[in-house]
């Protein structure tokens, strides 16, 4: 029988690697599962904490520990070199990591002079495909902050510390989501401890 | 693939979450901790239910009227475990009185634990969010249902469904 493929609108994910699969054919995967699940965790959080600034938090450490180890993943499955430069890596994050994962690819903005700040611009973000506005009450809920932190763990965990945050909620609209990445330097070689 | 690498991860990093939500009261007794357990583990199953019902929606958008309920289950096991899981459900039984038990000797949200008893007390949890998924998907093909899971041996683990009637 026919395995049924869904697409959620237009973001089918089409990204297939290389030497990994054995019938070498894209897959389309659905992004439904980890978008609604996503949603349930966040409209979760929100009937359990109703101070906005706990539940980013929340989401942000969450995303920490999920970063920590995603980064392993990312670097088994994709074939990027060592970054030489922080521009370097925010490229790989938005083009490679991004794609990867989201299937969407971030454009790289408002670089600082210095060299080590960024900012992520996603024209759509499939975390919010299904939300049309935030629920009442959280209006300051930054609702894509798991991405923040998982960005935050995974560049923790190659010994670069950096500041992550969510500028702007996307949503209908003109607003894009924005994420701020500023590196902060290299860090000794030490194991990153859970977060709490 | 790269999509259920992030699935699984969030999925696990799901069940610590739940478990690390303040503990009430001054005292950490093990029976605090065993009721602990049990909250998080009905708000993953309640987590679960509700993504179930919004993924059902939109898997089942073109498919025809189900026969009946064994055609369901059917589909549960096959197009339903398939999207979600990436593999059918290895073995289906029913008593043809409204229990059934799924068998998937390869639970995805499971394989990536090591084999043996070390984290066999554990799994219930990463069972919790699945067991929602399903009744979830039940429900709003109308079938109302209460859904357990047991694993005996990882990563293989059963998922009974008992049929209510309404």
């Amino acid at each position: 029988m026919s395995r049924q493929i869904r697409k959620s609108g237009i973001h089918t994910i089409d990204w297939h690697l290389p030497a990994l699969s054995s019938s070498g054919s894209a897959h389309h995967i659905s992004t439904e599962l980890f978008v609604l699940t996503y949603g349930a965790l966040v409209s979760d959080l929100c009937k359990e904490y109703s101070n906005d600034e706990e539940i980013n938090h929340r989401l942000e450490t969450m995303g920490y520990n999920i970063g920590v180890r995603l980064i392993e993943d990312f670097l088994a499955r994709s074939c990027v070199e060592k970054c030489q430069s922080y521009q370097e890596t925010t490229d790989v994050i938005a083009k490679v990591a991004f794609k990867m994962y989201l299937g969407v690819t971030p454009s790289v903005t408002s670089s600082s002079p210095a060299g080590d700040e960024f900012s992520l611009l996603l024209d759509s973000n499939p975390l919010e495909d299904f939300i049309e506005e935030l629920p009442e009450g959280h209006s300051s809920l930054l609702y894509s902050n798991l991405l923040c932190g998982i960005l935050r763990g995974a560049l923790q965990t190659v010994r670069l510390a950096a500041h992550v945050e969510l500028i702007q909620n996307g949503g209908k609209g003109e607003k894009k989501t924005e994420i701020r990445l500023s590196f902060l330097g290299r860090l000794e070689e030490n194991l990153p401890k859970s977060e709490d | 693939m790269k999509k259920n690498s992030l699935i699984i991860v969030n999925e696990e990093q799901l069940v610590e979450n739940e478990l690390e939500e303040p503990q009430e009261g001054p005292v950490h007794k093990k029976r605090n901790i065993v009721t602990e357990n049990g909250r998080c583990i009905t708000r993953l199953e309640n987590m679960g239910f509700r993504v179930g019902q919004g993924l059902i929606e939109r898997f089942t958008k073109d498919t025809a009227r189900f026969k009946d309920e064994l055609d369901v289950m059917k589909f549960i096991c096959k197009d339903f475990w398939t999207s979600v899981f990436k593999k059918q459900i290895d073995n289906l039984r029913t008593n043809h009185q409204g229990i059934y038990v799924l068998q998937d000797n390869k639970f995805r949200l499971l394989a990536q634990m090591s084999g043996g008893k070390q984290y066999l007390e554990h799994a219930p949890k990463y069972l919790a969010f699945s067991c929602g998924l399903v009744r979830g998907g039940l429900s709003n093909l109308g079938v109302k249902s209460i859904v357990t899971a047991e694993v005996s041996a990882m990563p293989a683990c059963k998922f009974q469904i008992m049929i209510q009637k309404m």
